[in-house]
């Protein structure tokens, strides 16, 4: 299955499932990012990780280790930039 | 009521929104310290308007769970310490991600007050907020409010107080699912004798994740755990998901309906600060923009304003005092400049060498010469003296030239740079020293009736605070030992403080704004694949920047990260790059390996090797229990650009410059004094000395190296041996290191005073020559310039003094400071490698404490921003 890892900038996801244990996966619950939730990659800072995403209406900045533990369905291009 | 209602604010880490609240509610004149046993900052004050109402500013957090210690304090208070209303800010461009903290606050048991923040800046996007249909669905009052704008403040707080006084406890909403609720209750019913019932809620949802603090807390017996238990794994399988999982996505499902019902959204287009986002972070220029404005922070802050400025407040209010006329200075420049190309010194000591040679009597002559006043003694021994050499026809030929360091010149103007074992200068082919050809005893005469100019004859010279406080004690008839105590301790103490506080300040300003405005978070997203593989993140960078500059305000910038064990880390780490105050020392090491060339590679070395340093220090600490464990999550907000209100970005400037004064000015304060005592106290065990203890330099026949004999000489020589396998174990280098605890530039001038070399500065060459002689190794430190690393190792095991005293009041614990230091300091010790010029003291400030005995000047660093090679003037 795919994670939010592997989706390019630019593209949309649905969240499916949350992997990993303890703080982490909590925290990243509790930035917004559940089951069901749309997810629309940004961008990737400069150096390559991390990565930015918009999620519930605000931007959120995760690693690409922690965006391994993200396991997302319905990968597709944005319709537009801006939108999530 | 009886206590005073409390209140608290509470949001999430956007950049100091609820700081924002809380300085305009309160005037920023509270509390500030640390929640106890972490380095999470925690705020009170009472309200401007009405004094019984105590704030407390909790951390900004993003929920209630239990992982952070931000968020453990801020549970913790609220579940605990049961505070009589919670005002919880919210931020309106956000509002889904804040609302999920609201449902968990509302849970608490507490009275709650909703306050929606930023509503204006939500308008600008054409969206709206049905305020009080989210008043209902929350069931709590909620207030549109700006913080920043000073708008409907006191309609909020006194809503929260209204609800406090009725004891208005919030009911929690019901957000989850009926099968969760069920559940919910089950466990409720089971628990309802163990907690008071305004927590039954909260403590049910709290057994239904598995949160194992508060579970503890409750007590409850086996029998009773093991059939929740059960309830909970029915609906785990059913869901097929964990429970915490379950609770997350339900609330934000049902926050979910809540937007639909009181939020209309504006159709997506890019926002200002979407557009701001896409240059700024953008692929291929982010890092450029990035770069530029770090070089910009660096240059006001330490090139430019900063450094400046506090070099003004050292070398004029500390030091030598200044002129506030421009006639003034011009006058006394030109006088002081006419007075030294007359050489007036050299033929003073020249004619006496010579009257010595030629079998005259110069006994006393020079220390009468210089002393200050002169007595009828002094004047007769001179006027001897005169009438002596005036007999014995004396004329001194050949007399040497030099510069006001003390350094001999040729005829081209340029320092001499090699010396004898006597001191006498060594000249290359081709050089010829610069001499006076005669000196005979009417010049003598003359230059003594032309006294160095004082600036005090001259017009709108302001005296420095310590040479005008020396003249009110004498006046007022103060014994020496108070003088002493006053002027070298206390006043060098706090200014050393005092002296920061402009560089502070500049730097805060800058930092402050971009913390602000929300650059800052983009620093950590732009960097952090840089410093994760130290295992730090993004926000370390500032830290690091700013400790280039001085390591005071570098520890202090780790406020920004919000992270406990980063901040820790950080803080330790950040002090190894090399300050300004260490750049007198690189000039002596510089000096010692290139005899005052210009060797371009010397500087930049030492802060290679900081960075070294701050690698191979990271690599190891991660590995000690205290910064080992899991990585941190760095799954962080970034919020909105924004312009702050001048007023919120100037109290914000306040907070920190006065956090500075009062936590470091206590703790450096406090070295300054000790010190001063170490170092002017012991036992007179010179020749003639009775061997009892005091204050060394009013003993009878104290000699101008009292020192020697000091309570430090005698911790130095006891130490001494911890230094020696690094190739300086005399006891004056490690009197030297102690005293650079305090200021890293003290290192020069105690080690003057200690090799009697009385005023001579990083760019002698007869303080070079000392200071290679220190090495056993000295020959061949100057045969093998690569090998030049290990000359840096003598600045390496002192501490960061007051960075160090820094990052202990930041932490909160001694302890904390001591590992620190050991740390940096047995790495000094332990690497033989080439990394060391590890940790960085004070920067440039030349007002130093105690081991100066007072006459003798002190090195001034001013307005070095690269080493100086020693130039004549």
């Amino acid at each position: 299955m795919a994670s939010l890892k592997d989706v390019r900038v630019g593209e949309t996801c649905t969240v499916s499932k949350l992997s990993g244990t303890g703080a982490i996966k909590r925290r990243i619950m509790d930035m917004g990012i559940t089951k069901g939730t749309y997810i629309y990659v940004r961008k990737v800072a400069p150096l390559g990780d991390p990565i930015e995403v918009t999620v519930r209406g605000y931007e959120l900045s995760l690693r690409k280790d922690e965006a391994s533990c993200v396991e997302v369905t319905d990968v597709a291009k944005a319709a537009a930039q801006g939108v999530a | 009521m009886d206590q005073p209602p409390e209140g608290n604010s509470e949001g999430t880490p956007q950049p100091a929104h609820t700081t924002t609240l809380f300085n305009e509610l309160t005037g920023s004149n509270g509390y500030v310290g640390n929640w106890p046993g972490v380095t999470v900052e925690k705020k009170e004050a009472v309200w401007k308007k009405d004094a019984d109402v105590l704030f407390t500013d909790l951390p900004g957090i993003y929920s209630l769970s239990p992982y952070s210690p931000e968020e453990v304090v801020s549970r913790d208070f609220i579940i605990s310490g049961r505070p009589s209303a919670i005002i919880d800010l919210v931020d309106v461009t956000n509002i889904e991600r804040n609302l999920y903290l609201t449902t968990q606050i509302l849970e608490t048991g507490r009275p709650v007050v909703v306050g929606l923040n930023m509503c204006d800046l939500l308008e600008q996007r054409g969206e709206k907020i049905d305020s009080k249909r989210l008043s209902k669905m929350l069931g709590v009052p909620v207030v549109e409010v700006s913080a920043l704008r000073s708008k409907n403040l006191d309609t909020l707080v006194g809503t929260a107080v209204d609800s406090g006084r009725a004891n208005k406890v919030a009911k929690g909403v019901k957000c989850f699912s009926p099968e969760v609720e069920d559940a919910l209750q089950t466990i409720a019913n089971t628990i309802s004798g163990s907690c008071v019932p305004d927590l039954l809620r909260w403590y049910s949802i709290k057994v239904f994740e598995r949160d194992s603090a508060a579970i503890e807390s409750l007590g409850l017996s086996k029998q009773q755990l093991a059939s929740m238990e059960k309830v909970i794994e029915a609906i785990e399988q059913d869901r097929d998901d964990d429970s915490e999982s379950i609770i997350t996505s339900e609330r934000y499902e049902w926050i979910a309906t809540v937007m639909d019902a009181c939020v209309v959204k504006a159709p997506g287009k890019l926002t200002v600060s979407e557009k701001i986002d896409r240059v700024v972070t953008n692929r291929v220029l982010g890092l450029p923009i990035f770069i530029a404005i770090m070089i910009g922070v660096y240059w006001v802050a330490l090139v430019a304003v900063g450094t400046p400025a506090t070099d003004w407040v050292n070398d004029n209010l500390f030091s030598d005092g200044f002129f506030v006329s421009g006639n003034g200075q011009a006058a006394f420049d030109e006088a002081d400049k006419a007075w030294q190309d007359a050489h007036y010194t050299n033929q003073v000591s020249g004619f006496i060498a010579a009257a010595e040679e030629a079998g005259v009597d110069t006994d006393g002559v020079q220390d009468a010469i210089d002393a200050d006043p002169q007595t009828a003694d002094d004047e007769a021994t001179i006027a001897d003296f005169e009438d002596a050499a005036k007999e014995a026809g004396v004329v001194a030929t050949d007399v040497p030239v030099t510069d006001s360091d003390g350094n001999f010149l040729d005829t081209e103007g340029n320092v001499i740079t090699t010396l004898d074992a006597d001191g006498n200068p060594v000249l290359e082919a081709g050089q010829e020293l610069d001499v006076l050809p005669t000196v005979t005893e009417a010049d003598f005469e003359t230059a003594l009736d032309n006294p160095e100019p004082d600036q005090h004859d001259y017009d709108g010279f302001v005296d420095s605070i310590p040479n005008a406080v020396t003249g009110w004690l004498t006046d007022a008839g103060a014994s020496d030992v108070v003088i002493s105590l006053v002027v070298d301790g206390i006043i060098g103490g706090v200014g050393a403080v005092l002296g920061f506080i402009p560089q502070i300040f500049v730097l805060f300003v800058m930092l402050c704004f971009l913390e602000d405005c929300g650059y800052m978070s983009r620093v950590a997203f732009v960097m952090d694949r840089v410093f994760r593989r130290f295992g730090l993140s993004g926000k370390s960078f500032i830290p690091m920047i700013v400790s280039s500059g001085c390591g005071v305000p570098g520890v202090l910038a780790t406020k920004t990260i919000e992270n406990e064990r980063d901040r820790r880390m950080t803080a330790m780490l950040t002090t190894m790059i090399p300050c300004s105050a260490k750049l007198p020392i690189i000039a002596l090491v510089m000096g010692v390996l290139a005899g005052g060339s210009d060797m371009w590679w010397v500087a930049p070395m030492f802060y290679l090797m900081g960075i070294v340093a701050i690698i191979i220090s990271a690599v190891m600490l991660k590995k000690t229990r205290r910064f080992a464990g899991e990585p941190i999550p760095f799954v962080m907000e970034l919020p909105d650009y924004h312009l702050p209100s001048i007023k919120s970005w100037a109290l914000h400037v306040w907070e920190r410059v006065s956090a500075y004064v009062k936590k470091a000015g206590t703790i450096i304060f406090a070295a300054a004094v000790g010190i001063w005592v170490l170092s002017n106290f012991g036992l007179a065990g010179w020749e003639g000395g009775d061997g009892s203890f005091g204050f060394l330099q009013a003993m009878d026949g104290a000699p101008d190296t009292y020192m020697d004999y000091s309570i430090l000489a005698g911790i130095g020589g006891a130490l001494s041996f911890i230094f020696a396998p690094l190739g300086f174990g005399t006891w004056q280098a490690t009197a030297s290191t102690i005293s650079a605890l305090i200021a890293k530039e003290n290192l020069v001038s105690t080690f003057g005073v200690l090799y009697g070399l009385g005023d001579a500065t990083e760019n002698s060459v007869s303080m070079w020559q000392g200071f290679a002689n220190m090495f056993t190794i000295a020959g061949t430190l100057r045969a093998l310039p690569p090998w030049a690393p290990s000359a840096g190792r003598w600045t390496t095991p002192s501490g960061s003094g007051s960075p160090l005293a820094t990052s202990a009041a930041l932490a909160g614990s001694w302890v904390f400071s001591s590992t620190s230091s050991t740390s940096s300091s047995s790495l000094g010790v332990l690497g033989s490698g080439p990394w060391l010029p590890l940790p960085c003291s004070r920067s440039c400030c030349s007002s130093s404490s105690a081991p100066c005995p007072s006459g003798t000047r002190r090195t001034s660093t001013s307005s070095t921003t690269w080493p100086r090679s020693p130039s004549p003037r």
